[in-house]
């Protein structure tokens, strides 16, 4: 039982704490957010970091590390608001290395020339709407009915302006290759994606709430800090331990899933609806202790309310994610198709 | 990152499993039912088990369970709905005396409490103070080789039952007010002692206890003269691994899921069937895990030595917040049917979640209040300033 990062796994969120700091501060985010919602440079100087192909197995190019390594960096970019999708291009690659036979694909996505991403929801038709990195990813897994396939052809679309300035876009599927994943090693997918998020959901919201705890120390009103208030503090309070519950959740599906343990997949769904919801307070709390400031577009605060509604999104209505975990533990609705 | 029990923790929790399936019954909750929270013949099977002081370290005569050992304990207990109340008053009370008590204390005492014979209670809150609790103003005064003891205290939980108190008293008014206190153990039988029961909204009996010129040999003092808040922090880091609270929601869940499906509503559906109560109890499910996430997070902290205090607030915080709302939400489900209570047969399994639902809001009073949690995690996690 280790329930805290470990020396090596604090050292590699050193190193890219770090990093981020450096070549992520939010006006990369904000940057970035002008154009395609990525940033090429960044992406260049993380996959120079090893990023993309740390938890990728050493024999295709990759540093052989574990999901739970992977998870220190995505917290660290969450944090950041990276306007970089790691966790799509990673889940996406540790797909296609289960699959087997796609090795010399598998070790550009490891160097990181090559970007790949994954459609969260199935295409209709021959359109896959609003994927995650759909406007910059060369490589789009997707499952339709049991049937998982890779498109490499077609290149990416516009962005779509969006709520977060994440780079969704439409992707036409012109050329499909289906490859061996079958609905198991899918939902294995797509859970990877969702405990990763969670993690990053998590590192976002502790840096909102240090955000909102840093201005309640300056501002001052009635003649005192603001920070002094009691009923600022015990909203801060609430948000830090639910954000700290989520952390310990998400912390542990990543865990169960690096692990095979039995209820990982539950544990993942469970930690992504945790942690957005965490997450989401975790930023309104520190909007609304901002005032008025928090809502100008100036201050960063407003980056991270917008970016928690985002993510969770991309998937879908959380409701239909809880509906998908009762399914699971309660079977499915009497009388429904 | 390592969410996984050593193998010989885990060798634990299955002796303990089946220790309770010998041992424990929920048929043998009705004797809480008077409003005491304690099955005399659990507690005597734990003692005989040495599992009564288990977190206790063995050079004191305690157990030498590791935190991991006593998460686990502390955890299948309250799943199998087994009151762990009694319990985690011995293992602090045990480990109070046997870090700050007196030789004569040791010998007599700690036993018995080990080998289950003896129960003793909390005397920390007075009528007057509560969250404060260092403003106690029971006095204890030294007259000749004696102390003399007057004042009054409030929720004294189980103080009818237990043979003593120990007890929070001032000793120097004139010191700040951390500065001036003493424990005491007292027995109960000692003359000048009055306890007269509190009826609470929900089942559970508490009681008002006063000392009127309660006499005591120094043997019974613990700790310092004016060291009462060394004592203090001894109570508060055993209570750390011990006392419970993690895992209140779990048989609520359970009882609530087996109501929503089994039970037909007037148009003929099932509740389990309904969107938004599969939500609800998913959420549930949900914050259950984050509980156990923090259970072992605090155990781990413990385990490696690691003295914690937000963590623990946070725990509490968040699993007694979280019960009120799933009592709440599962109790409505019921409709009418969930207002019978546990005197009627017809009452759901026994009347838990009505039961659960009225003992609810105390869990987020006694113990530390969630407002003064999240006033330790706004200060101490945060290093928000001080608004008092
Ligand atoms: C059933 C039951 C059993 C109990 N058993 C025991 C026992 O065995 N032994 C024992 O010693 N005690 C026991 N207690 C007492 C319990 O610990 C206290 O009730 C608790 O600490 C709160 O104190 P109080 O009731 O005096 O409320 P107060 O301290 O008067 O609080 C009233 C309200 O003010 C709020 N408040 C107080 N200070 C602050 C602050 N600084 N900031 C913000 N809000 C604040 C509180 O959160 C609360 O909402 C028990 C209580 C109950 C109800």
């Amino acid at each position: 039982m280790r329930t805290r990062y470990s020396e090596d796994e604090v050292a590699v969120r050193d190193a890219f704490l770090d990093f981020f700091a450096n070549e992520c501060p939010t006006s990369t985010v904000r940057a970035a957010a002008e154009g395609s919602g990525f940033d090429p440079a960044l992406w260049s100087s993380l996959a120079a970091m090893g990023a993309p192909g740390m938890a990728l197995p050493e024999s295709l190019g990759g540093a052989g590390a574990a999901l739970t390594d992977l998870a220190v960096v995505a917290d660290v970019a969450g944090a950041h608001l990276a306007p970089v999708p790691l966790i799509e291009h990673a889940v996406t690659a540790r797909a296609l290395t289960r699959a087997g036979g796609h090795d010399d694909l598998v070790a550009e996505l490891a160097e990181g020339s090559t970007l790949a991403t994954l459609a969260l929801r199935p295409p209709t038709g021959d359109t896959a709407r609003l994927v995650p990195a759909g406007a910059v990813a060369d490589v789009l897994l997707h499952h339709c009915d049991g049937v998982t396939s890779i498109s490499r052809g077609n290149a990416p679309s516009a962005k779509l302006p969006n709520t977060a300035d994440l780079p969704l876009a439409h992707r036409v599927i012109s050329d499909p290759t289906a490859i061996d994943l079958d609905a198991d090693g899918w939902n294995r997918t797509v859970d990877e994606w969702r405990a990763l998020t969670a993690v990053a959901y998590v590192g976002l919201a502790k840096r909102a709430i240090e955000i909102g705890v840093a201005y309640t120390k300056e501002r001052i009103q009635f003649g005192v800090l603001i920070g002094t208030f009691q009923a600022l503090q015990h909203g801060f309070a609430d948000a830090a331990t639910s954000v700290e519950g989520a952390h310990l959740l998400a912390q542990r599906a990543v865990w169960a899933l690096e692990t095979n343990q039995p209820g990982a997949s539950r544990l993942a769904g469970m930690a992504l609806l945790f942690a957005a919801e965490s997450a989401r307070f975790a930023a309104d709390r520190s909007v609304q202790y901002h005032g008025g400031y928090g809502f100008s577009e100036e201050y960063d605060i407003q980056l991270y309310h917008r970016h928690a509604t985002a993510w969770i999104l991309q998937l879908g209505d959380p409701a239909a994610e809880y509906a998908r975990l009762a399914d699971a533990e309660f079977g499915p609705v009497k009388g429904a198709a | 990152m390592d969410f996984s029990f050593p193998p010989e923790v885990e060798a634990f929790r299955t002796e303990v499993k089946a220790f309770l399936a010998e041992n424990f019954d929920e048929s043998m909750l009705d004797v809480t039912h008077d409003g005491t929270m304690h099955v005399p013949e659990l507690h005597a099977a734990l003692a005989a088990e040495g599992w009564l002081a288990g977190p206790v370290p063995k050079e004191l005569g305690g157990g030498g369970r590791t935190a991991l050992e006593s998460i686990v304990l502390n955890e299948e207990m309250q799943l199998a709905r087994a009151p762990i109340d009694a319990m985690g008053v011995t293992v602090i009370t045990a480990a109070i005396l046997m870090e700050h008590g007196s030789d004569h204390l040791k010998e007599t005492v700690v036993p018995a409490l080990l080998n289950g014979e003896a129960l003793t209670s909390f005397g920390y809150t007075e009528p007057e103070s509560g969250s404060d609790v260092a403003a106690a103003t029971t006095k204890a005064v030294k007259d000749g080789d004696e102390w003399v003891i007057n004042g009054a205290k409030m929720w004294t939980t189980m103080a009818h039952i237990a043979d003593y108190v120990i007890l929070l008293t001032r000793t120097d008014p004139d010191v700040p007010k951390h500065k001036g206190l003493t424990f005491f153990l007292v027995p109960f039988d000692s003359p000048g002692i009055e306890i007269q029961p509190v009826p609470t909204m929900a089942t559970e009996r508490s009681n008002a206890t006063f000392y009127d010129d309660v006499r005591l040999s120094d043997d019974w003092r613990v700790g310092e003269v004016n060291g009462g808040w060394a004592v203090m922090k001894t109570a508060l880091k055993y209570e750390r691994g011990v006392a419970g609270g993690q895992f209140m929601s779990p048989p609520v869940i359970d009882a609530g899921i087996d109501w929503a499906t089994n039970h037909e509503r007037a148009d003929g559906t099932r509740p389990i069937d309904d969107p938004a109560v599969r939500e609800r109890l998913i959420r549930a499910q949900i914050d259950v895990e984050v509980c156990r996430g923090f259970a072992y997070h605090c155990a781990d902290l413990a385990n490696e030595g690691a003295m914690f205090g937000v963590e623990g607030s946070m725990t509490k915080l968040f699993a007694s917040e979280t019960f009120k709302r799933h009592c709440r939400e599962i109790h409505d489900m019921m409709g009418a049917e969930g207002l019978v209570t546990l005197e009627s047969p017809e009452a759901h399994r026994g009347g838990l979640i009505e039961e659960a639902l009225r003992h609810s809001p105390v869990t987020a009073i006694y113990g530390g209040t969630s407002e003064i949690n999240r006033n330790m995690v706004a200060e101490g996690f945060l290093g928000l300033p001080r608004a008092r």
